[in-house]
């Protein structure tokens, strides 16, 4: 029997045939994963002594009882799937980004560097120039743990975990230095942010008086195109090849470490671009806590997608609502949101933990296919 | 003179949760886990350990709910990652995540404040105590930072000297062959990755009740992560991880000294450092052919 490598919930398959049984599976077990979770998530609220039902209910519609929750929820959904299509991608060469965050900073950084220096270039310069530097600097902050780990085999979880620490004390560095709003310093607050990005570099927004912006689009556009790059090009088909046997791989000539390293710098870059995107269309100026933790939650998003760029899409809408649900929590049933980062660590643990038997019933079916060919 | 003796004072017990976690993680990786989650085991069980000293004023009764704390997500770990064969960096990071949203919860809902508490007190060994330089450094410390020493060469030990310890060794090796030796793989695995949780319990526990005394959110920016660094730094020897933790302590407690005595360098840069110093280390570990075989893998019966 061919072994089927699988990662997360993703399985690798060439059959171009679409297996729907195979589909309905890899959208259940996760989402029984996410259902177990908040029923973990709700006891522990009854031991907090407060009421799940009205704490879910809050959620609920913070996240899609309004127009205005509904499109945060959209804002909120934007990075998350960006840094998950980074996630994918490296995830398909095997390598593991836990380096979101560092590199949405980086992003963040050159994206309100680069408007406030060239501040009186039109906007149909500006924005797409500043897009694009903010996916090189986050591709350089993934590119470090990529060739380190190509060239000295160095474990990438933990030099990304170390680079996210590094590049937030960058970020502090910036703003209470040399990038700090001159406008605070003349007023003597000395807040640890920058000055507001130009007018003309921020993202036009899509349904007036609401927060959703441009950056909607550029996501979703960059999630179908992630799906042709992996799946209908030759570098894609190595990126996963890669992944998917290492050694096989190796022995028909494709130089594994570089695929390795050229994913996490493409992971990397979609995680910058995630943070100029945020800077652009959300805060408009560089400030503590810019990744919102993004950056992890965007892991919790490839997961739930199945590592699948499409997948992506509504899994991270999903957790986009979760995010924003969370803070309504907090405001009406003085529930802290970080009861949703407990949920989501549960929901990784399940949904890694399910991987086991989504593979085994793949095998079992498979095993049945044969013996029916047989008779 | 006396800024390097201040320095270096710090260092030891700084250098304390960083070797219960590191240690632990030895454990649980030389049987071949992985285990990522130390970060969050240790947040969730150095809130505990300081909600149990607030409330209770025991401070051994804080130790031992921060080991139960350790060992039920250590429990958990295993299920996920031996049991149901997980990809142990995710798992790892699902455990951190929730340890870490965990700790937040229950300090912002039954806390909600900093406030530091009365944690373990310096304790003056006889003779070795009274020695000049040497003394104050390392023999003026809390029991649980002399405890984190003696874990050493007790780690080495039963890692080395005893039949258990040849176990673990051999499920991290060769899994297959333990199997068919009668070794229970799972057993020895479950047993070294809950023996790691509960290391990391008492790391956490150290960390808020005997070195800052206090909690507050995200207390250990890192340091559990920077422990599992150490074990592959320390090429899988409880005395090589030792070398490791020292190392790093010495490091935070120089960028400390650094921010205290003012000296010309942006605190920024100092906090780094740390950071640095570990992608450094994990640069240059050359004891990488020391790793166990089967680390990060899982094992499958009748998988060749």
């Amino acid at each position: 029997m061919q072994a089927k490598k699988t990662i997360g919930t993703a399985s690798f398959s060439h059959r171009p045939v679409v297996d729907w049984s195979n589909i309905v599976l890899h959208l259940l077990l996760p989402l029984a994963g996410v259902g177990v979770a908040l029923l973990i998530g709700a006891l522990m609220l009854v031991i907090l002594k407060a009421n799940p039902v009205a704490a879910y209910a809050a959620l609920v519609d913070g996240a899609a009882g309004s127009v205005s929750g509904i499109t945060q929820s959209l804002v909120k959904a934007t990075p998350l799937l960006l840094v998950g299509l980074g996630i994918c991608i490296a995830f398909r060469a095997n390598v593991i980004n836990i380096g979101g965050e560092g590199q949405i900073t980086l992003g963040a950084i050159a994206a309100t560097w680069f408007p406030l220096t060239f501040s009186t270039w039109p906007g149909w310069i500006l924005i797409p120039a500043t897009l694009l530097l903010g996916f090189l600097a986050g591709a350089i902050w993934g590119f470090v743990p990529g060739i380190l780990k190509a060239r000295l085999n160095v474990n990438e979880i933990l030099s990304t975990i170390m680079m996210n620490s590094i590049a937030q004390q960058f970020m502090y560095l910036l703003i209470r230095g040399p990038m700090m709003d001159p406008a605070g310093i003349a007023a003597g607050t000395f807040l640890a942010q920058s000055a507001r990005i130009p007018e003309q570099a921020t993202l036009p927004r899509l349904i007036p008086q609401t927060l959703l912006h441009a950056g909607a689009i550029v996501a979703v556009v960059l999630a179908v195109l992630v799906y042709f790059f992996l799946w209908r090009t030759t570098l894609g088909y190595r990126i996963r090849a890669v992944g998917l046997n290492p050694d096989a791989s190796r022995y028909s000539g494709i130089n594994v470490p570089f695929y390795q390293a050229f994913s996490m710098t493409l992971a990397g870059g979609f995680s910058g671009l995630a943070g100029a995107i945020e800077i652009m269309g959300v805060q408009h100026r560089l400030l503590d806590g810019i990744t919102s933790g993004y950056g992890f939650t965007g892991i919790v998003a490839a997961l739930l997608g199945g590592l699948h760029p499409l997948g992506l899409i509504p899994a991270s809408i999903l957790f986009g609502g979760l995010l924003v649900g969370a803070n309504e929590m907090q405001r009406t049933v003085q529930v802290p949101s970080s009861l949703i980062n407990a949920i989501l660590g549960l929901v990784v643990l399940f949904v890694s933990g399910s991987a086991l038997w989504s593979r085994r019933w793949s095998a079992r079916r498979q095993m049945g296919k044969q013996e029916e060919e047989k008779s | 003179m006396k800024d390097i003796i201040g320095v270096l004072k710090t260092m030891v017990p700084l250098a304390a949760p960083f070797l219960y976690a590191a240690i632990g993680e030895t454990f649980a990786q030389t049987s071949g886990v992985v285990n990522l989650g130390v970060e969050g085991i240790m947040l969730l069980s150095a809130f505990m350990a300081f909600y149990v000293a607030l409330i209770t004023g025991n401070l051994w009764l804080a130790l031992l709910a921060a080991a139960l704390i350790g060992l039920l997500m250590g429990l958990l770990m295993s299920l996920i990652s031996v049991t149901l064969k997980a990809e142990q960096g995710i798992s790892g990071i699902g455990l951190y995540l929730f340890g870490y949203g965990m700790s937040s919860l229950l300090f912002e809902t039954v806390v909600g404040t900093v406030t530091t508490i009365n944690g373990f007190q310096p304790v003056k060994i006889p003779v070795l105590g009274d020695i000049p330089i040497l003394g104050p450094i390392f023999f003026q410390n809390s029991v649980p930072v002399y405890g984190a020493f003696l874990l050493v060469p007790f780690a080495w030990w039963l890692l080395n000297k005893t039949t258990l310890g040849l176990k673990i060794k051999s499920v991290g090796q060769n899994p297959a062959a333990a199997d068919s030796l009668g070794i229970n793989v799972d057993r020895i695995r479950y047993f070294s990755v809950c023996v790691g949780a509960i290391l990391a319990g008492l790391a956490g526990a150290t960390l808020s009740t005997a070195v800052v005394n206090l909690f507050q959110d995200n207390l250990t920016a890192g340091q559990g992560f920077i422990a599992v660094a150490l074990v592959y730094f320390g090429g899988w020897s409880p005395w090589g991880v030792m070398g490791g933790a020292f190392l790093f302590s010495f490091v935070n407690s120089l960028q400390l000294w650094m921010q205290v005595l003012h000296v010309k360098i942006s605190s920024d840069v100092a906090v780094m450092l740390p950071y640095l110093a570990t992608i450094a280390a994990l640069m240059f570990s050359v004891n990488r052919a020391r790793q166990p075989a089967a680390l990060n893998k899982p094992f499958e019966r009748g998988e060749s």
